[in-house]
């Protein structure tokens, strides 16, 4: 509705005084509520208010203008020339040097320098006292024996697995296979442990993890073809790995035809196709494979020592040996202790096996030819090292002493002919030096609380890797003074084995002669005399049994007496 | 004492004496005033002995006060470097030894 109120007067009334009157309120418009519009609404019940009691914030962003920075160097040839001289000009240079040349004092230091220094040329023309007095003086200061740790492999996923075999690549050296399996006596439940590749220059992660189907525990590089790695397995099976092929076996042998027991070693064999290699396991059976063909065994030959062809005799294997420059034959190491040399030739395994050593009396761990001298070797067994020569089949020519460690593996360096490493179940390694000293380890380094399970020399002789049972692997360098070659070394050792040699062979047929004469002698007494004999000496038995029954009743009687006088 | 002709002369005998390579007179700043090898050479030389010189006067002071660099000598496999240091230039020699 319209509000309005319209106030009208005459122009010539505008001006006049006011004329002010009270009056009482009037209503000028009124609206009267409309109840119907209450329904369009209802009340709001619950009514729901935010409080808070907070600092008041606000965020804002501001990009500031970018600061570029350069890295420039600067290359300083030339310098020092006072503010007046041109570098540039040469005729200003030159002038600068002329007025110096002038100067006075210049000239007499000259003068004085000069006179000193042409004493000196002439000193110097007259004898050179830097020149090489000796020419071909080889330096032989006596180096005490070093070892120095230079790595420590660990992989965490392996810890406390012990690593049992290193392999290093043939070629370049730069890479080490080691392989990690748990020896454990029952093993009922066990997850397959991954081998590793090692990179020698970074300790922290493996180049490669091969992931076989079941442990692997034992590890050896083709000497051919160096990508690939042959592996033997817990389980019985052998597989070949390739470096380049990723890490699953590229080929492996058919669980039938495999080995019973673990692997416990597997060697490459010398052949023109570099294919062939052969793997020994614990149910004593050695099998020769091929890699073209590794669904079935080539060759086997139970190593029955008692060679009655009789399977069950089987001695189980532990180590194998084979030299490359003795293709034909290999040596074996088995559980029992005993060292046997065999050859592939033959057509019967009873004339496959040649010799058999007696060894140790514990299983052997190790054993390798020497690589200079190819008919001596070395063996470790129980807790002494033995070197026996191929000739004499009775007895070993040099044996250290039995030490208070059980010793886990050794081998010869390939550097020196007199020097090998031997390691403990106490967590040390021993150096021996047998032109240094022979009773004694010339170098004991203690490198972990836990028991090293394999070491292996690089081809050089200069790097050790070892491997202990809590999964570590150290690589160790070794001084100059073990490894490199001296002249007459290699003729001290050699005469050195001789003279062991003949005297093994000396001691040899003296004990045969008097065995024999012993043997003589027995036949010679007829049987009569010694049906008296055994009479005789069952009288004995009797009489002294007898006479000691007597002396135990009397004794008894004694007792009884001083018993019932003590009751009365 | 000196005039410039008779250095000059005694300059070129020690430049003709046998097994001398080179000859490099520089002074305080590193500045070659004479020298007998090639530029690039000289500058090389002229400063990284100068450096050397420092050193080596400071070492001789500081083991005895009353004692002063007299000369030095640097041997090395092919040639050897004489430096003879005055309080304001230093003399650079550089010889094969030919001993008979």
């Amino acid at each position: 509705m319209d509000i309005q109120y319209v106030y009208t007067k005459k122009r010539n009334q505008l001006g006049r005084p006011t004329n002010f009157s009270d009056r009482p309120a009037e209503i000028l418009a009124e609206i009267i509520p409309n109840l119907n519009l209450l329904q369009e609404f209802i009340y709001r019940d619950p009514v729901e208010i935010g409080v808070q009691n907070s600092i008041q914030l606000s965020e804002h962003e501001v990009n500031t203008i970018r600061y570029n920075t350069e890295s420039k160097g600067i290359n300083h040839t030339e310098g020092g020339w006072p503010k007046d001289v041109n570098i540039q000009e040469q005729d200003q240079i030159n002038r600068f040097r002329k007025k110096i040349e002038k100067d006075e004092f210049y000239l007499n230091s000259l003068y004085r320098l000069i006179h000193d220094l042409e004493i000196d040329i002439k000193q110097n023309n007259a004898i050179d006292i830097h020149q090489i007095y000796f020419q071909n003086k080889i330096d032989d200061y006596d180096e005490p024996f070093n070892i120095k740790t230079i790595n420590l492999y660990t992989y965490n996923s392996n810890i406390n697995q012990m690593a049992n075999h290193i392999s290093w690549q043939p070629d370049g050296q730069r890479k080490i296979a080691v392989s990690y399996c748990n020896f454990d006596f029952n093993p009922i439940i066990m997850n397959t442990i991954d081998s590793l590749v090692w990179d020698i220059e970074n300790p922290n992660k493996p180049e490669l993890i091969l992931k076989p189907n079941s442990s692997l525990s034992t590890v050896e590089f083709n000497q051919k073809d160096t990508y690939q790695i042959l592996a033997g397995c817990l389980n019985g099976q052998v597989c070949i790995f390739d470096l380049r092929k990723g890490n699953t076996p590229v080929e492996q042998s058919l669980i039938e035809y495999s080995h019973r027991e673990t692997v416990r070693n597997a060697l490459w064999l010398q052949s023109k196709t570099g294919t062939e290699f052969f793997s020994a396991a614990a149910d004593g059976k050695i099998y020769w494979w091929d890699t073209k063909k590794m669904n079935q065994p080539v060759d086997k030959l139970v190593l029955d020592l008692e060679k009655k062809e009789r399977s069950q005799y089987a001695s189980a294997i532990t180590k194998l040996d084979y030299d490359s420059s003795i293709p034909t034959k290999f040596m074996v190491g088995t559980e029992a202790g005993r060292i046997v040399l065999c050859t592939r030739k033959a057509k019967i395994d009873t004339e496959r096996i040649n010799v058999i050593y007696p060894g140790h009396s514990g299983p052997i761990y190790s054993i390798q030819r020497h690589p200079f001298f190819h008919k001596t070797f070395l063996s470790i067994g129980d807790w002494t090292l033995r070197i026996w020569s191929e000739e004499i089949r009775d007895d070993y020519i040099f044996s250290t002493k039995p030490s208070k460690y059980y010793l886990t593996d050794a081998q010869w360096c390939p550097g020196r002919p007199g020097v090998f490493i031997s390691s403990t179940t106490e967590g040390s390694i021993h150096v021996w030096d047998l032109l240094f000293k022979q009773d004694q380890p010339a170098l004991t380094v203690k490198l972990s609380e836990e028991a090293i399970a394999c070491l292996s020399f690089q081809e050089q002789g200069r790097y050790i890797a070892c491997g202990t049972k809590n999964g570590n692997v150290t690589l160790m360098e070794l001084s100059d003074s073990l490894c490199i070659l001296d002249r007459n070394e290699k003729q001290l050792v050699a005469t050195m084995f001789d003279r062991e040699t003949r005297r093994t062979h000396l001691l040899e047929t003296r004990s045969r002669f008097k065995h024999d004469k012993q043997i003589r002698t027995i036949t010679l007494r007829s049987e009569e005399e010694l049906n008296e004999e055994i009479s005789q000496s069952t009288e004995q038995f009797w009489s002294i049994i007898n006479k000691e029954k007597k002396k135990l009743q009397d004794y008894l009687k004694q007792f009884e007496q001083e018993l019932n006088l003590k009751e009365n | 004492m000196a005039s410039q002709n008779e250095v000059d002369d005694m300059i070129k005998r020690i430049q003709a004496a046998k097994g001398v390579q080179g000859l490099i007179i520089i002074d305080s700043e590193g500045i070659p005033i004479r020298t007998s090898m090639d530029n690039e050479t000289t500058l090389h030389y002229a400063a990284l002995i100068s450096q050397l010189t420092v050193h080596a006067k400071r070492v001789v002071r500081e083991l005895d006060p009353s004692q002063e660099l007299e000369q030095l000598r640097l041997r090395s496999y092919k040639h050897e470097i004489i430096v003879a240091p005055e309080s304001k230039y230093i003399m650079i020699v550089v010889q094969v030894p030919e001993a008979l």
